[in-house]
Parts: structure tokens; C-alpha cells; sequence
């Protein structure tokens, strides 16, 4: 169906409502990249203006990615919760995004709001609003989650622990683990980029950070995140396996580059629920996604990145995931050129997801051929620290020296809770003050190095 | 008039950095660990150390084929030297269009039009060099990593067709020279994506039968070259059990890889 706008006696075209969304969406060089972004500053208005009188309804008689074509508009289609919609069906795409800034919409509404929502939904009303919105909004939300511990409170803030090395070296990687406990992070869960995604390279690794969490009695999960085959061969050789990871996509052959399948994933969360390793919750799955992931692997049917990577969430809420993370500037400056587009990705994905219902959080990071450093990265983290981000990463001083990208290290954790005055998990900061390494108020205290965790033990000799 | 001779003492050296008492653990990784810290912050030398990698990788990313120094680096190889161009004209347009960086602009095509010459056949193998993502890793690994590659290439009889130099290249646009150069197997140096701890690593991919639209999987790929990492002599060995292999074998990528890690793993 078409739709256009008028400005100044100009008409504004637009073909269809994937177009639309496209044109709407504010710059970025990887919509540019793909020929879909708005030609001027006033097409993208227009887009726009027409966008917030496209009744919300459309969404669901129009897929941007046929329902025949395509398995996940398929899932977003069929698992549309019609009930939990009824609030907001008669709404225009820009009635919605006022409504959701309204102080009567609450983090109770948007909880259970969140099955009425499709994906698109969330993108159209995302692309109308201004950065303060996308934080208010979020702020809003409150999506908890449970393993062994408890994710996503009000006024607490996680950090996965990252402690990846080039070789895949255990007494390298035990090295960064202690280092981040010892700074305070590693609730969200203490999570490997493997070097070698090969099952006996895997089931090493995970051995490895099981014995670690149990000698220390850690509240926290541990995952390695290779490829889900490769977790599903590690959980059938016996290997502790607590999280699945998997990144994934907003589109049927965006999965099938990973390759994946909701098929796959299913079976994948199926074998990890089985192994029942959680104590306070059930949520087993990791994923993560990324804008420009679908236009990276010529998937995205021309679709504009932030719709399918919005796309990418309905994948992941199918599976009641502990964690789910943006990759936001680690895909490169094809897609995300700077600091400003970044930054501006990254609230509306946070944002997006969590309308959603999934616990977000972002992996604030750049590569070094983006326009964009450690100035921007604080900007991003504080923003997404007052927009109740569920977790980011804890790389040792920012720099991965194994993925060669830049993140956010494990003081700037301590940083951002300082200023807001954010806590971790409850569980682990429990643990973290029986450990000695915070003091009863919360303040990171100076260790001596008699400490059980500066002990030899495994991996650490 | 102040002193000249005797300036004030830096900040940073006079200054003991905060530590934390497991320094020991840096035995074990090269990751920034027991950075110390003053309140949640990481201090300054460490801030400042970072500061220097990164501004060493931006550098690199803007940094330029040495064109000079290249032709007199590369002139006793003995072969002729092309100079080409992609079609991205600009750093910017680089970074934002990789499209571009993967095709010749049309004046480079015309270049390669007069290649192979009337009457010669043609050749095994097409050596590229691209500054990719660091030119600084070409200027300074190109010419030392060919003094060791090329010799080996026409000990084995190999026929080599021009040696091309291109500004604002992808790996891919080494599939349009190939072809346009009739050659087998061409081979491109190309500088990765600098590392904070890597501003000019050098890769090398090969493909055989080069053709535009082949992608990654029909490639082979020789990474981080460079003395601190894999040192020239063993990457040329490398690139060169690869290109007798492919051009044995008739193709590249996912088939020959196991045989590669079989040579990864004996530590050549």
C-alpha cells in the first residue's frame, strides 16, 4: 500500500511501508550503504509525518518481509497477543509514541503491554522519537530475569565479565576473571569469546570456568559463546553448560548466515533447561544481535537496519533469554559510522528491546576505522546507565585483545555506579561484600594480596 | 630565564602509578589488568597509554600508501609495477561504501588492459598490494615479506604477472585484477584492521581463479603478519604452501583449509 506526505506543496511518496520505515529512519551509513535512506533532510521529515498517522493495525496486514518468505515474520505474526494489544490497537504510530511518554504509562502497563507489541511497532514509534524519549521510554520498563542470580532490578546495573585471550589460554583468561571479581563485575555472567570454536577447545573452557565459580562459590553464570551446535555437542558430552549463546538475526536467511534456526535454537534451549543448572530461575539463553548484521549477510529484502534488528528481538523473546545484548559498534562503520550514530543505535535498540520485554543490555563499544572513541563510549554508558540498560561488558581496560574492538572495562562500571548510585545483582553483591572486595556500603575496597581469590587454583598457578 | 638544561621532572615518572597487589597475574595475558586505579578511575598513565594505542591505530587507519618508497622497495623483484585505484576516492567514502573499495576505478581498468601483453601467456599467479585498512602495514611488511615470498615462487617455476599497487582496495577487488590479468591465483597484501596493540598488521588472502562475485569462503587467508606476530620468513612459507596447494589442487578456501591447519599445527 502506498503513503505519502506534503510538505510545502511537495508530495513525498513512499512505495510501500518497509520504504516507509526506511525513509524515516534518522541517518545512518549503513541505510546509505543499502540505497534505502531518505535522499534529503526533508524526505526523512516527511517519512516521518506520515509515518505517525500509519494506523498501528497496518503492522499486522502488512509484514515489511513476507509472512510466506519468511520464518521470523511468520513467529512475529502468529505469536501477536491480541489481548495484550487491546490498549493500543486504535492508535496511529504517533499517537502511540505520545502515549508511551505519557506518566500514566508505567513500567506495569508496558509489562504487560509488551506481547501486543510487534517488532515494527516498536521500530516505527522508535524512529519518531528523540534520544531523551528512547531513555525515557526505556526507563520506564522493568525486565528481570533469574539464573543464579537476579537480573534487571530497579537501581541495579550488571556487567558481563569478558575475559578473552588470543590463544584461548586458561591461566590468561583465569587472569582477567580475577581481575574483574576483584574490580566488582561478572554479574550478569562471565562470558568467553573463544578463539577456536571447536567442542573439545569449548568443554576445556567451560570446565575451567565451573571450577573457578564453584572453588569461590560465585553467584553468577558462566557461558563460552561459540556456535549453538557447538554448545549443543559440549552439552552432550557431559560438559556445565549454564548458557546457551547464539547470535541471531531478524530475518529467516539473516539465521541461516549464523546458521541457525528457530528449529535449532529451540532444540539448543530444550537441552540446556534440561540440565536444570540454574538455582533462583530458569532463563538459559544468551544472545546477541547487531544492526547491519541482515545487510552484512545480503538479508535484510530491503528492510532498513534498525527494523530488522528490532526483528531480531522477536527471535529472542521466543526463548525467554537471561540476557540479551546489542553488539552496537562492533559491526563497523559501514553501518555505524560515529559516535553520533552509535550512540543514537544503541538507545533505540535498548529501547525497542526492552518495549519488547527483553532484558537488555549493549555492548558500548567501537572499532578503530569508526569515527568514534573512549569520549563517546562514556557518553553512551551514562545514557544508557539513566535509561536502566540491564548490563554492558567488563573487558580489562576497555581493550579486547582478542576480538581487537574497544568496550567498556571494568572501572567504568564502578564509575557508572557511582554516579547513579546503581548495584549489582543482589546475590553477588552480597558475595562481593562476604569476599571483602566491597565494604558494607558498597565502595570497592583495596584488597590485600593474601586474598583467597589472589590464591593459586585453577587455571591460576 | 628558566633553565633549559634542567626541565621539571615529567608527571608520569615522578608520579607512582596506583597499583594492585596482583601485577603478577600480567605473567599471563597481555590484557590491560591490575590497571590500579584513583576512585573508580583508571590513572592517568594507564589513561594515557591507551590514549597513544588508539591514537596509533587511527593514524594507521588514515595512513597512505608510501608510493616512492614502494617502487624503489619493490624494483629488485624485477617485475612492472602498476599503480591503481579503487573506486573509493576518498578515506570516508572508503570507510562508508566497502562496494567501492571492491572495484577498479576506470582509468585502473584501462591500466590492465594493456595486460597481459600481445603474444604472452597467461600467468600463475597475480601478487596485489592494497593498503586496506592500515597502508602503514604495507609500507613497512610489503617489500620484507616478498623478499622471502617471490624468490620461493620462481624457484618453482611460477610465472608472475605484474606486481599491482592500489589505492583504496578490498580484499575483493584482488578478484577483478586477477581476472583482468588472466592470472590463476592472485594473491593480495592488504593491511587489517589495526588492533590497539596492532596498527599495522598485515594480512594475505588468496583466491584461486579470481573472478568478481567470489566471496570469502573461496579464499584463503594468512593473518597478522608481522615481526611481533608471524614473522616473515614463516608467513612466506605459509603463503607459499598455500598457492602450491591451490594451484595443485585447483581451488581455494574451505577445501584447502584443513590441510592449512595441518600446518598450523605442525608450527612451521
Amino acid at each position: 500500500m502506498p503513503y505519502q506526505h506534503t510538505v510545502h506543496h511537495r508530495t513525498y511518496p513512499f512505495a510501500d511501508l518497509k520504504t516507509l520505515l526506511a525513509k524515516a529512519t534518522p541517518f545512518r551509513s549503513g541505510d546509505a550503504l543499502a540505497e534505502l535512506a531518505a535522499d534529503t533532510y526533508e524526505e526523512r521529515v516527511a517519512a516521518q509525518m506520515a509515518l505517525a498517522d500509519v494506523p498501528l493495525r497496518t503492522f499486522l496486514n502488512e509484514a515489511v518481509i513476507p509472512y510466506e518468505d519468511d520464518d521470523v515474520t511468520r513467529l512475529i505474526i502468529d505469536s501477536h497477543d491480541a489481548v495484550a494489544f487491546g490498549p493500543i490497537r486504535s492508535f496511529t504510530v504517533g499517537q502511540f509514541r505520545d502515549w508511551l511518554l505519557a506518566e500514566e504509562t508505567d513500567a506495569s502497563v508496558l509489562y504487560h503491554l509488551a506481547p501486543g507489541i510487534t517488532p515494527e511497532m516498536a521500530a516505527a514509534a522508535t524512529k519518531l522519537m528523540r534520544n531523551q524519549d528512547l531513555i525515557a521510554v526505556a526507563r520506564k520498563c522493568e525486565v528481570v530475569t533469574r539464573f543464579r542470580n537476579t537480573l534487571g532490578l530497579k537501581g541495579r546495573f550488571s556487567t558481563r565479565l569478558q575475559p578473552n585471550h588470543p590463544t584461548d589460554d586458561p591461566r590468561g583468561i583465569a587472569a582477567s576473571i580475577v581481575d574483574g571479581l576483584l574490580y566488582g563485575n561478572g554479574d550478569a555472567v562471565i562470558g568467553i569469546n573463544p578463539a577456536q570454536d571447536n567442542p573439545a577447545a569449548v568443554v576445556n573452557l567451560l570446565r575451567m570456568l565451573d571450577a573457578l565459580r564453584r572453588q569461590y562459590d560465585i553467584p553468577t553464570q558462566s557461558c563460552v559463546l561459540c556456535h549453538v551446535t557447538t554448545t549443543l555437542e559440549a552439552i552432550r558430552r557431559g560438559a556445565p553448560v549454564d548458557l546457551v549463546f547464539q547470535s541471531v538475526g531478524g530475518t529467516e536467511k539473516t539465521n541461516a548466515s549464523f546458521g541457525v534456526s528457530l528449529a535449532l535454537l529451540a532444540e539448543a534451549h530444550q537441552a540446556a533447561r534440561e540440565l536444570k543448572r540454574g538455582t533462583v530461575g530458569g532463563h538459559v539463553m544468551y544472545f546477541e544481535t547487531g544492526q547491519g548484521s541482515s545487510l552484512s549477510a545480503n538479508a535484510h529484502g530491503g528492510v532498513d537496519q534498525q527494523t530488522c534488528e528490532a526483528r531480531a528481538y522477536a527471535v529472542a523473546r521466543r526463548f525467554q533469554p537471561l540476557l540479551v545484548n546489542s553488539v552496537v559498534g562492533f559491526i563497523g562503520p559501514e553501518y555505524l559510522y560515529d559516535g553520533k550514530q552509535i550512540i543514537r543505535a544503541a538507545l533505540e535498540d535498548h529501547c525497542c528491546a526492552k518495549l519488547l520485554g527483553l532484558p537488555m543490555g549493549v555492548d558500548v563499544c567501537y572499532t578503530n576505522h569508526a569515527e568514534a572513541d573512549q569520549d563517546d563510549m562514556d557518553n553512551l554508558l551514562t545514557l544508557l546507565g539513566v535509561a536502566g540498560c540491564n548490563y554492558v561488558m567488563g573487558v580489562p581496560g576497555a581493550d579486547d585483545i582478542m576480538l581487537n574492538y574497544q568496550s567498556t572495562s571494568f572501572h567504568d562500571a564502578l564509575y557508572l555506579r557511582k554516579v547513579l548510585g546503581l548495584r549489582p545483582a543482589p546475590e553477588f553483591e552480597q558475595w562481593l561484600q562476604r569476599m571483602g572486595i566491597f565494604d558494607p556500603r558498597g565502595n570497592l575496597q583495596s584488597v590485600h594480596p593474601s586474598h583467597r581469590l589472589l590464591q593459586p587454583g585453577p587455571g591460576v598457578e | 630565564m628558566a633553565d633549559h638544561a634542567s626541565p621539571p621532572e615529567s608527571f608520569l615518572s615522578s608520579q607512582a602509578s596506583p597499583t594492585d597487589p596482583w601485577g603478577n597475574l600480567r605473567d599471563f595475558t597481555a590484557a590491560r589488568i591490575a590497571l590500579g586505579r584513583v576512585g573508580t578511575c583508571v590513572p592517568l598513565a594507564e589513561s594515557l597509554a591507551f590514549k597513544l594505542a588508539h591514537a596509533n591505530a587511527r593514524d594507521a587507519v588514515y595512513s597512505a600508501l608510501a608510493k616512492e618508497k614502494l617502487r624503489s622497495d619493490l624494483e629488485p623483484f624485477g617485475l612492472p609495477v602498476l599503480e591503481l585505484n579503487s573506486q573509493a576516492r576518498t578515506r570516508a567514502e572508503y570507510l562508508q561504501r566497502p562496494d567501492r573499495g571492491r572495484k577498479l576505478a576506470e582509468a585502473s581498468r584501462e591500466i590492465l588492459a594493456d595486460y597481459p601483453p600481445a603474444g604472452s601467456g597467461p600467468s600463475d599467479v597475480a601478487l596485489i598490494l592494497a593498503d586496506g585498512l592500515s597502508a602503514t602495514a604495507i609500507n613497512d611488511h610489503a617489500a620484507p615479506l616478498l623478499a622471502w615470498l617471490v624468490p620461493r615462487l620462481r624457484d618453482r617455476g611460477l610465472h608472475l604477472a605484474p606486481l599491482c599497487v592500489v589505492e583504496g582496495g578490498r580484499v575483493a577487488i584482488s578478484d577483478e585484477i586477477g581476472s583482468l590479468l588472466r592470472a590463476r591465483l592472485a594473491v593480495i597484501l592488504i593491511g587489517e584492521r589495526p588492533g590497539l596493540s596492532s596498527p599495522n598488521s598485515l594480512g594475505v588472502y588468496l583466491t584461486y581463479d579470481p573472478q568478481p562475485g567470489r566471496t570469502d569462503e573461496a579464499r584463503n587467508c594468512v593473518s597478522n603478519v608481522r615481526p611481533e606476530g608471524l614473522p616473515y620468513r614463516m608467513a612466506a612459507e605459509k603463503v607459499f604452501y598455500l598457492v602450491s596447494e591451490a594451484l595443485r589442487r585447483g581451488l581455494s578456501g574451505v577445501a584447502l583449509k584443513d590441510e592449512t591447519e595441518l600446518l598450523d599445527s605442525r608450527k612451521l
